[in-house]
């Protein structure tokens, strides 16, 4: 999870403790505070070993979080993100979240087999994506489909949740704050421009 | 259980370190008075507590919680990167609820208490909120007026700090104000759609300084002021008034204590005040000469409640038998809605003050023939906040699907959300109390509390008025209400009893004490060395938020108790 993103973010949080510490604010347990949390922070570099799922669960659902949040012209996807990373991660802490994720897996590589022969990883991409055009959406809930609408809905709200948290993510939406300021400023053109679209 | 009844005699114990300990604190040792303070919590550290500044990336859950605690409705109140405040459930220390009943109570074990967190929210009451009686015949008129109160509110304003600006509406007195920061582009909006509704939309006042007080920096706008403020630009009673007095030499802290029973030995007064060192297990004795009780309007209750001797069987203060009685909270209801206006505006830092730049005082506080009695007021939400667990959850379901869709519309349609809560008046009613539960002990052998609570019609009717006019205001600035535009039932949305965390009125003050538990300075009509300090005095609960009210009654108490003691009269 270490990216050029992170470091400046770590140079931001210096920079506030900057700003802190000549407003008068800021004592030395606080400094220290944020060295540790950058040393934290170093700590989570690294290449990942899965906790919980096996090689063919972890390779669908990089697969899968490829397919819900891709790279684009905009950004990277939640492969880059970490968000395998993390759903592995949290499963490797909760009996009940990794059920989810390992069912939905064989869930998903079972109506892959009777549609196709083929589990989810091995089958085309046309094939894939036909499977999940079907369990994206609450309308085609169904006893056939009603499990994999289920899992669905969890794979996407946490691969969404991973990749948006990332630094990656971060930019992708264009969240350009938490950096602190000596005054807040509010711009006078986005001002104009939404009122404006509003008609008020 | 051993018991130790050494140790000297302190001026006062104060029980809880929140606003109205806090307060009593930093007034009673600015006195030169000698103080115990007694937190059922651990002692805080900014440095170390605090989260400020940190992203969600930089913890090893990105804020889900361990095992995604948070998508299963568990983990930290209000997630991982608030300040350490409190909890919805603490282990081994529960309470109860009458069957048919709900109500959540958020308790906290810190110093500072829930101040450390809280929406540094500010208002002061009005002058017609003193006597709510007098004006509509329900519920009762406080024992002091705005007029008396005022001066503390100055007080406390000018050493707390909080923004604002002279607008004259009866309904929000002006007080002394820090400069506010200007609306956010969102909030300029809502503030047009108001103008055109005739509802008043006016800049926010919140315990945040935007200038050098008292050696606290000005606030660095970076938004996270519930995560806790490294430079302390916002108030909390740990950094603003706590940490200071401990510089006195007049105060000891007695952390991780949690207060049992006062003790009178048959004199009539408080001798000592009877805890749990919870580190030991063991029951301990801290001897004064006057108490301030300052544990939450509900602890305050309890412990009363739990003070049983000869004399006074039915719990310490209670001779009127109305300790527990008259609990509120606020009304809570919220509507968002999807402002297309908003789209495509560009980016920018919109961090701010943690919270909002702009609030909606009530304004029909002189219309009559409402259908519901007293008012609300409303808070705002909304801007491009940082990216967090569950920020898109809400995107996921409107759109479905995946790929780059998805991804584009989470693009195009972050920040184009608006909130807007309102925060309300509940009348006291005798089906909301809190009492002593007959079978129940914490892990301490402390009787629990066994909450009643029911809202009413009143309430009901409230909110389906929030919900009208908080469709107006979406709509009129061109937005979509998410969720029900027509809740069928009145009662739809409403918050669940204890869930906005403003509980107050369970040992009410007034002139007479055959039907209130302390006189006009919140001293006990039974007991004159009792003192209550938090919002457990309060006569009703109008539609502003506690916490600067119970500075200022604190700091009121405060002054009448150094001077009390001053006399020998207490």
């Amino acid at each position: 999870m270490s990216n050029s993103n992170e470091n400046t973010s770590r140079r931001d949080l210096f920079r506030n403790v900057a700003l802190a510490a000549v407003l008068g604010g800021l004592d030395v347990e606080a400094a220290q505070h944020v060295h540790t949390t950058a040393a934290a922070e170093k700590a989570t570099t690294g290449a990942y070993k899965a906790k919980l799922l096996n090689a063919h669960e972890y390779q669908t659902m990089q697969k899968l979080a490829d397919l819900i949040l891709p790279a684009d012209e905009h950004s990277k996807g939640a492969l880059d993100a970490g968000a395998v990373e993390f759903i592995d991660l949290l499963c490797s802490q909760n009996p009940e979240l990794a059920s989810i994720y390992t069912g939905g897996i064989s869930w998903m590589d079972r109506a892959m087999e009777k549609r196709y022969g083929k589990d989810f990883v091995s089958a085309s991409a046309e094939q894939r994506t036909a499977l999940l055009d079907l369990i994206a959406y609450r309308k085609n809930d169904s006893p056939e489909l009603g499990p994999g609408i289920v899992f669905f809905d969890w794979a996407r709200k946490m691969v969404v949740d991973a990749f948006y948290t990332s630094a990656i993510g971060v930019k992708d939406v264009g969240y350009m704050g938490n950096k602190g300021a000596s005054e807040f400023k509010v711009s006078q053109e986005a001002i104009d421009y939404v009122v404006k679209r509003s008609g008020l | 259980m051993q018991i130790n009844r050494g140790g000297p005699v302190y001026d006062v114990v104060v029980i809880g370190s929140g606003a109205g300990g806090g307060t009593t604190v930093k007034v009673l040792t600015d006195l030169g008075v000698s103080v115990a303070l007694i937190e059922a919590g651990p002692m805080l550290n900014p440095a170390k507590d605090f989260k400020e500044h940190m992203w969600p990336s930089q913890l090893k859950e990105r804020g889900a919680g361990a095992g995604g605690a948070t998508y299963f409705g568990k983990g930290p109140a209000f997630g991982p990167f608030l300040a350490p405040n409190g909890y919805w459930d603490i282990e081994g220390e529960p309470y109860t609820v009458a069957p048919g009943n709900e109500f959540r109570w958020f308790r906290s074990r810190i110093l500072g208490g829930r101040t450390n967190h809280y929406g540094r929210i500010s208002l002061r009451f009005a002058d017609y909120d003193f006597a709510p009686y007098s004006r509509d015949g329900l519920g009762t008129d406080w024992p002091v007026t705005y007029d008396e109160i005022s001066p503390y509110y100055d007080k406390a304003e000018a050493f707390i700090g909080v923004t604002g600006t002279k607008e004259g509406i009866r309904s929000a007195p002006d007080g002394i104000f820090q400069t506010p920061p200007p609306p956010r582009v969102h909030e300029v909006l809502i503030k047009k759609s108001c103008d055109k509704l005739k509802i008043p939309c006016i800049p926010t006042r919140l315990a945040i300084i935007t200038k050098p007080l008292n050696g606290r920096a000005a606030c660095h706008y970076c938004g996270q002021c519930g995560r806790g403020c490294v430079t302390a630009s916002n108030y909390s009673s740990s950094q603003v008034q706590i940490f200071p007095a401990m510089k006195s030499g007049k105060l000891t802290i007695f952390p991780n204590s949690m207060a049992r029973e006062l003790i009178t030995n048959g004199s009539g007064k408080v001798t000592a005040v009877s805890y749990i060192d919870k580190d030991t297990r063991t029951e301990r004795q801290i001897k004064c000469r006057t108490v301030v009780l300052a544990a939450s309007a509900c602890e305050s209750a309890r412990l009363l409640l739990n003070s049983k001797g000869p004399g006074y069987s039915n719990g310490l203060a209670n001779s009127s038998g109305v300790v527990g009685r008259y609990l509120t909270d606020s009304t809570g209801y919220g509507l968002s809605g999807y402002v297309p206006a908003l789209e495509g505006r560009g980016r920018y830092d919109d961090d701010g003050f943690g919270g909002m730049h702009m609030y909606i005082p009530w304004w029909e506080w002189d219309k009559k023939n409402k259908t519901f009695p007293r008012g609300y007021h409303v808070e705002m939400g909304g801007g491009y906040s940082m990216p967090n667990v569950g920020s898109f959850h809400g995107t996921c379901r409107s759109h479905e699907g995946y790929g780059k869709s998805l991804k584009d519309a989470i693009r195009n349609g972050y920040g184009n959300t608006v909130g807007l809560s309102g925060r309300g008046e509940m009348i006291p009613n005798e089906n909301t109390f809190c009492e002593i539960d007959p079978t129940v002990v914490d892990k301490f052998g402390i009787p629990v509390l066994r909450f009643h609570f029911k809202w009413t019609d009143y309430e009901f009717k409230q909110v389906r008025h929030m919900h009208e006019n908080f469709t107006n205001i979406i709509e009129g600035m061109g937005g979509r209400v998410l969720g029900l535009r027509n809740p069928e039932r009145e009662s739809s949305g409403i918050s669940v009893g204890g869930t906005i965390i403003h509980e107050i009125g369970t040992v009410r003050m007034g002139n007479d004490p055959k039907t209130s538990a302390l006189n006009k300075y919140c001293q006990a009509h039974d007991v004159k060395n009792v003192f209550v300090a938090d919002a457990g005095p309060f006569v009703s609960n109008p539609d502003k938020n506690p916490t600067l009210t119970i500075c200022a009654m604190a700091w009121r108490t405060s002054e009448y108790l150094a001077e009390e003691l001053r006399k020998g009269n207490v």
